[in-house]
């Protein structure tokens, strides 16, 4: 993380490190924490089964007689016994609405919960970590997780369907005919969209799990919220609130499928997943700050 | 006078429910003591240790750690603080030494370089090196303890916070712990240390506090806690009546003669000084006992006895 070696064994000695060994060993709780994230075994779990849902997918078309035809099943499943690449888009959509959801209120909604209930959380503190600082680091871990789970989905995606059918290049939502290369790209910034379009949720996982002392509450509640904001997206009586919604621009990667790309509602997407962050990130940092730790 | 190595000045804890679980401490605990924090269950110990860590906030009054004013200077000082707050915790699927990586890596100040071998050296310290890559989900109660343990030893520490250190342990394990409490303070560090055992308290601290009710009830060196009852002497003889006659003409207080027996304060009175009287006036004597009042006394004296809860 840093180039510059101590120059004195500050174990020994009670002088203040300097600033440069303060930022390399940020990185320390960080490394720490994602360490602990991706090898637990309930995490892992939860990967493997996001990872499962493109290859049933893709089982499911490749043993089933009558293909389906277009409008029929999730989107793009029509074609993907043309071109396999299209397999991690269908999953994606798939996943969306639950899964993803769920692997990720897991891992935020556990973050500080998570250490309250195991009491951990008063020896982290006294080690000492400052709170924001914690804060700060189980955000990082749980947005590294939301990556890793979309990108968990779109290279099994790409694997079983190079592995099932035929790939090559393919016919954009536009009409435009790209390479395969070009359609690897797009399906990489897919994933790396709806891997920000979880920032949100993971917000308010982070949010939730200052609340509380147990994790699985936590998780709940922010799997809840995820749906509940669903929902409310589907009612036409309430599309006043639907631009504000964290889940509402979920499904706009399709805009990534175009040729010309058009970004402006891939943008809004961000910048509403940013809003709803901050907004969660703040009023986390509120609670946690001033909370008395007694577990 | 050097600074103290805790002082808290009007700390009080009023929890969100009304409960007043801390109230108007103040705490002065000298550098380089072993002090004993006593008093019953629920009598605001633990309270007590998770403000002065700023875990828990006060709602009024301020306190210094090593100096240094808190929960500000938290950042700096706490790195020189090892605590043990109410038993151990950590993460089970985790090794011994896996638990301990994640609590250096913690400490942002914390030497990286050094860390191995700091954490192998803190497991050495209570024994648990053999255990280091088990589990924690597999330790004993006991080792877990002395993982807790291990944990305040992964830096040089100039303050030890423990809450009922052996608590778990067995026999043996309660004498190690003892001995590296011993060890550490011989070391220079200030110790201070909750616990509901008063032999413990009697056998390692120099200076004593005890807590009833959220307040602070009595405060000093040990001699000084002890200091408030006079030393009985109790002289074993057929002859009770005349050995407590000749304890009266000897000027000790409130001698009584009752089977075996005679009782009276000693009052400063050397106990050979009786010794030679008991056998110049024949009286024959069986035994002679001088019986200091024992911290327990004391404690149940300041505290209470019996199972009522003050709040």
């Amino acid at each position: 993380m840093s180039t510059s070696s101590p120059p004195l064994d500050r174990a020994a000695t009670s002088v203040p490190a300097p600033a440069a060994a303060g930022r390399r060993t940020v990185g320390r709780l960080l490394r720490s924490e994602l360490g602990m994230v991706f090898r637990r075994r309930r995490n892992l779990v939860l990967l493997v089964v996001l990872a499962l849902i493109p290859v049933l997918i893709g089982m499911a078309i490749k043993l089933s007689s009558n293909s389906p035809g277009p409008g029929e099943g999730p989107p793009f499943i029509d074609r993907i016994a043309g071109n396999g690449l299209f397999l991690s888009l269908t999953a994606m959509v798939v996943v969306l609405p639950l899964f993803l959801p769920l692997a990720v209120s897991v891992v935020a909604g556990d973050s500080i919960a998570g250490e309250a209930n195991l009491g951990t959380l008063r020896y982290l503190l006294v080690a000492p970590v400052r709170r924001g600082r914690l804060l700060a680091v189980k955000y990082t871990a749980a947005l590294a997780f939301c990556l890793a789970a979309v990108l968990v989905v779109a290279a099994a995606g790409v694997a079983t369907g190079a592995a099932l059918f035929p790939v090559g290049r393919a016919t954009l939502l536009s009409g435009t005919t790209i390479a395969l290369s070009e359609t690897l790209l797009r399906t990489l910034l897919v994933a790396l969209y709806v891997g920000v379009s979880m920032a949100g949720l993971a917000s308010i996982g982070l949010l939730a799990s200052t609340l509380t002392e147990v994790p699985i509450g936590a998780m709940a509640a922010t799997l809840t919220l995820s749906i509940v904001s669903q929902v409310l997206d589907s009612i036409p009586q309430v599309s006043v609130v639907h631009p504000y919604l964290f889940t509402h621009r979920w499904l706009a990667f399709g805009e990534l499928l175009r040729d010309p790309v058009a970004s402006g509602e891939l943008w809004l997407g961000i910048a509403t997943q940013a809003a709803w962050a901050a907004v969660c990130l703040a009023l986390a940092w509120a609670r946690f700050s001033s909370s008395d730790v007694s577990s | 006078m050097t600074t103290p190595a805790l002082a808290t000045s009007g700390l009080t804890k009023r929890f969100r429910g009304g409960q007043l679980a801390v109230a108007d401490l103040d705490l002065s605990v000298p550098a380089g003591s072993v002090f004993g924090f006593l008093g019953p269950n629920g009598s605001g110990k633990t309270t007590t240790i998770r403000m002065l860590l700023g875990l828990v906030m006060p709602t009024r009054g301020s306190w210094e750690i090593l100096g240094a004013p808190m929960p500000g200077g938290a950042s700096q000082v706490l790195r020189r603080v090892g605590s043990l707050i109410e038993g151990p915790a950590f993460h089970p699927y985790l090794s011994g030494w896996a638990n301990l990586e994640r609590l250096d890596a913690a400490d942002s100040l914390a030497n990286p370089r050094t860390s191995r071998q700091r954490i192998g050296g803190a497991l050495e310290r209570v024994g648990l090196a053999a255990a280091a890559r088990k589990r924690y989900r597999a330790y004993s109660l006991g080792m877990r303890q002395r993982l807790a343990l291990a944990a305040t030893l992964l830096q040089p520490r100039e303050l030890l916070l423990l809450d009922e250190p052996t608590n778990g342990l067995d026999p043996q394990g309660t004498r190690e712990v003892r001995a590296l409490v011993r060890s550490l303070a011989e070391e220079g560090a200030t110790v201070f240390l909750s616990s509901h055992l008063l032999s413990e308290i009697e056998q390692l601290c120099s200076h004593v506090g005890v807590m009833r009710g959220g307040r602070l009830v009595a405060e000093g060196t040990l001699a000084e806690l002890g200091a408030g009852a006079e030393p009985r002497l109790r002289v074993e003889t057929p002859e009770p009546r005349r050995a407590a006659a000749v304890l009266e003409r000897l000027g000790l207080q409130s001698a009584s003669a009752g089977g075996q027996a005679a009782e009276a304060t000693l009052d400063g009175v050397a106990p050979e000084k009786v010794t030679v009287a008991l056998v110049e006036a024949g009286v024959p004597v069986r035994g002679l006992i001088v019986e200091r009042p024992s911290l327990e006394e004391t404690y149940v004296a300041l505290t209470g006895e019996g199972f009522d809860v003050d709040q």
